[in-house]
């Protein structure tokens, strides 16, 4: 980045690896003993400081240093992805898990140490950036630098002659060349145009370092970006049921993740209706049966309470946006009904169960606590199979994701579910320790195996439990990012950028005219590079070229030039 | 969705199997080519260096580059410390600007000849596998090998149009013929529709351009680390020692390389800046989020850091040659890592059932 930093400074590492070729190592721990630390002071340490932070290896370094920093969170689980699975882990590592956790290895993009990285790393690159767009913008402003006294010391040089008969004088010449590099888009300076050696010096390609510019502004754009979305955003999961309407209030949420600055006002309160869900499985290729095909969810939303309800659907990379946020189609799965009676005969649960996709073919666990049971509270545990097959060794498993043969197997308990002390349970689980069993197969009673319509009887007259029928169920996640769009675009001007940098070339051409001894005009120019530029020889070709076809002077190519494929770079650094 | 057609897929399988073999007999063509020509190349220069001792003229017929090595490796001065570039080679590698040469290599031509009559049966494997499947060839593991080493291979006959590049063509049949083996042997999967979460028209923008880019990094893996093998023999030359990577003379001296390479990377690396943008939209069109630090987005960001990282190198003191190389050589093992490692064991959700 700095590269004004760098030529000042010369590396100490090299200086003290040739002292230690040349003098030898005795040689230069006496060197290092005797040298005096300059007194830099407090103001000095500071500058010394930034230096070093500014400094383009120091850049390079930070760089490499936050690939190999972002690494880690790939080989351990994350918690902003998946908090669950990172307890498991601690769980079954409980040699190293806490040590790890101990380095935010299970958070590392938030952590302490891939922070001061990546902030180290922008104020690197914005103490790059600055100084460098403010000489850029003197550079701008400025003629082009003046001819230098030897051209043919140029990377690319040239000589033209203009027989004397031609009636060019170097004045016209100089004038001609100059009018022929501003139509080439240089900006162009001529000096000492009536003198004995009138010259000019063009410059062309600012762009480049202005993309340049554009590029690593535009990613400190992205980030501030990020942490907006990071800010007044929120996020949150909600699982509908065929017929179940989500409304965009707090408490309409399974689950909610606001951004730190959000406010529930900001919510407006739309609401979507979960109509119809069909899920289509390959029935056609071979190796791939059961694989899903596709999954389409048929909804009606509202803007607003008030508003007219309006037909949508919902797919997989087709999301819905409502109020300012988007609707998206995470995962699906069934909803055995379930009726159950208690032990005084009344119905103390009725409705859909959510149950959870485990494995293959849409294997599902359930749970059903029943709280409002008498005289005993009840709890069911268990599995949904949507087509249900046994093994030879008598294991059930689902043979097909589709509804062929429904079943539900489930266990049975009674006792206290825990839930009346207020703390708050995973739906998804059951905590059976405290609970009497009633039906497995281990005890008289066996297992519960419903098919839709039956209904099984508890024992001990605890109850009923009558499996009515399936639904559908979808997961959808519920976005607002504020910071997306300007992400987006920050991303798209720093791609602008990039390549304007890397496809724009800052050329300088200087170009001096005099009268040779027998009346001929002499011409000869030189071009110079700043970066990398395999383009110059073409450059320069192109522009004598140019200058032969505008003096009707006939076509002798020059030899070319012996670094053909090798960048010309500036000298004048 | 249109219906899934069989028997193209076998076809494209058969296909796939020939252009494999086309592939082994141009791949043992380059290396009878890499021996050969290397032979010829020290009889010109020995011709060379016997003619400049009694007239001092060290142009060897159809190699200026070679015998003028000096001239050859002075690259941009005033840059950076240059060990590969402050030697005098004596005839040493070959032409730098990479441009044909007036010698006939009869086993390079024969070589590329097998390697065009190869990527056509390829691609007409890769035409009746999206055929047969009616829809874009890159779904699994299978197509991404399948259509990636397609993708390779063609990128490298297409720059070989403009350069001679052809000491390249070991190293790129080989990675093909791997890629094309690995793809049948441990990732084979039969033509199929895409899952919901693939089906979208990111799909062919996102991956198609990562495809390219990988292809690209591809061809600059090879060259640095041809031109790291070349710069320990320019040095272990330039000190009067014994050629004992002989099979380099074909080789461009390892600065033209380095450039070429660069060259390379920074198209590669706009194509992998694109791959990462278009993959948040994706990201963003699919699971509500533009940034979510899966596994493979980790891994894409890894590899735009670090070719991010190599494109500054070579702006840095002391960062250049060798070690621009290193990085770009670490930058191609994150790829391979990324298409993988990240695919096939870490759990994220680019994990693709049944691969």
């Amino acid at each position: 980045m700095s590269e004004s930093v760098k030529a000042k400074k010369k590396s100490p590492s090299a200086e003290s690896a040739t002292a230690e070729g040349t003098t030898g190592e005795g040689k230069l721990q006496q060197a290092k003993s005797e040298a005096a630390l300059p007194a830099l002071g407090f103001k000095g340490m500071l500058r010394w400081a930034w230096t070093q932070l500014t400094s383009m290896r120091t850049a390079l370094f930070l760089l490499l240093m936050l690939a190999v920093g972002a690494v880690p969170g790939s080989l351990f689980p994350q918690r902003p992805a998946n908090p669950a699975v990172v307890t498991q882990y601690i769980k079954d590592n409980p040699s190293y898990g806490q040590f790890l956790d101990a380095l935010q290895l299970y958070d590392v993009y938030s952590s302490a140490w891939f922070s001061a990285i990546y902030i180290l790393l922008f104020i690197s690159l914005i103490g790059c950036v600055t100084p460098r767009a403010i000489a850029h913008y003197k550079a701008m402003k400025s003629q082009p630098p003046r001819t230098p006294k030897r051209l043919s010391r140029l990377p690319e040089y040239g000589t033209l002659a203009l027989p004397a008969d031609a009636g060019i004088p170097a004045s016209k010449a100089i004038n001609d060349a100059a009018g022929l590099l501003r139509k080439r888009g240089y900006r162009v300076e001529v000096r000492n145009a009536d003198g004995d050696l009138p010259s000019l010096g063009a410059e062309r390609g600012f762009l480049k370092e202005v993309g340049n510019l554009v590029f690593h502004t535009s990613l400190i754009g992205v980030l501030v970006s990020v942490a907006v979305g990071g800010l007044f955003g929120y996020s949150g999961q909600r699982i509908l049921v065929e017929g179940d309407t989500f409304v965009n209030t707090l408490v309409g949420y399974d689950q909610f993740t606001p951004g730190t600055n959000f406010q529930s006002s900001s919510l407006q309160p739309y609401s979507m209706q979960l109509d119809k869900f069909d899920a289509k499985f390959d029935r056609e290729s071979p190796g791939k049966a059961g694989q899903p095909i596709d999954y389409t969810a048929e909804v009606t939303t509202k803007e607003t309470p008030d508003s007219p309800a309006k037909k949508e659907t919902l797919k997989v990379n087709d999301p819905v946006s409502l109020g300012g946020t988007s609707l998206y189609l995470t995962g699906n799965g069934y909803a055995p009904m379930v009726t159950v009676r208690d032990g005084e005969g009344n119905v103390s649960f009725q409705g859909p169960v959510i149950a959870k996709v485990q494995g293959d073919n849409y294997y599902s666990s359930v749970v059903i606590k029943v709280p409002d049971a008498k005289p005993e509270q009840l709890g069911f545990v268990g599995f949904f199979l949507p087509t249900a097959l046994v093994t030879s060794d008598g294991i059930s498993f689902s043979g097909a994701p589709e509804l062929v043969n429904p079943q539900l197997s489930l266990n049975s308990f009674y006792g206290d579910l825990g839930l009346d002390k207020g703390v708050p349970q995973n739906v998804f689980e059951l905590d059976v320790e405290k609970l009497k069993p009633l039906n497995n197969r281990n005890l008289a009673a066996g297992g519960i195996t419903l098919t839709p319509g039956a209904t099984v009887n508890l024992p001990e007259g605890k109850g009923s439990i009558t499996f009515d029928g399936v639904k559908k169920y979808i997961g959808v996640d519920i976005h607002h990012n504020p910071g997306q769009l300007y992400a987006l675009i920050f991303g798209l001007l720093a791609v602008a950028g990039l390549m304007t940098s890397l496809y724009v070339n800052r050329r300088r051409v200087w170009v001096r005219t005099g009268t040779h001894t027998d009346g001929r005009t002499m011409v000869e120019y030189g071009l110079l590079a700043r970066g990398e530029d395999h383009r110059l020889a073409g450059e320069a070709a192109a522009l004598r070229e140019l200058f032969a076809r505008e003096w009707n002077l006939p076509e002798t190519p020059q030899a070319p030039s012996t670094t053909a494929v090798s960048s010309s770079t500036s000298k004048d650094q | 969705m249109p219906a899934i057609n069989e028997t193209l897929g076998q076809y494209s399988e058969l296909f796939m199997l020939l252009a494999a073999g086309t592939y082994t007999v141009a791949f043992i063509a380059f290396a009878w080519d890499l021996a050969k020509s290397s032979k010829t190349f020290q009889a010109v220069d020995l011709k060379a260096a016997a003619s400049s001792a009694s007239e001092k003229v060290t142009v060897a017929a159809g190699r200026v580059g070679a015998a003028l090595g000096g001239a050859d490796a002075g690259g941009p001065a005033g840059r950076a410390e240059r060990p590969t570039s402050s030697l005098t080679v004596e005839g040493g590698t070959a032409a730098g600007d990479m441009k044909y040469a007036a010698e006939r290599r009869v086993p390079a031509r024969i070589a590329v000849a097998l390697t065009v009559l190869g990527v056509l049966i390829h691609a007409a494997g890769v035409l009746t596998r999206a055929l047969g499947a009616g829809r874009v060839p890159w779904g699994n593991m299978y197509e991404f090998l399948t259509t990636g080493a397609f993708v390779a291979v063609a990128v490298f006959l297409v720059t070989l149009i403009r350069r001679d590049l052809r000491f390249l063509g070991t190293f790129v049949l080989g990675l093909a013929i791997i890629m094309l083996v690995a793809a049948s042997v441990s990732f084979w999967t039969p033509v199929g529709h895409l899952v919901p979460a693939l089906q979208s028209y990111w799909l062919i923008i996102h991956v198609s351009i990562a495809v390219l880019s990988s292809a690209l990094f591809t061809l600059t893996f090879a060259m640095s680390v041809l031109q790291l093998l070349q710069s320990y023999r320019q040095k272990n030359l330039g000190a009067g020692r014994k050629d004992n990577l002989a099979f380099m003379r074909v080789v461009p001296n390892a600065l033209s390389l380095e450039n070429l390479s660069y060259r390379i990377n920074a198209i590669a690396f706009i194509g992998w800046t694109f791959t990462l943008m278009f993959g948040a939209i994706w990201a963003e069109k699919a699971w509500g989020r533009f940034w979510g630090w899966d596994p493979k987005e980790v891994w894409t960001f890894v590899i735009w850091v670090v070719y991010a990282g190599y494109l500054h190198a070579r702006a840095t003191r002391g960062w250049t040659g060798t070690r621009a190389a290193w990085l770009s050589i670490v930058g191609y093992a994150c790829v391979i890592i990324n298409f993988t490692l990240v695919n096939t064991v870490f759990q994220g959700l680019h994990s693709y059932s049944g691969l």
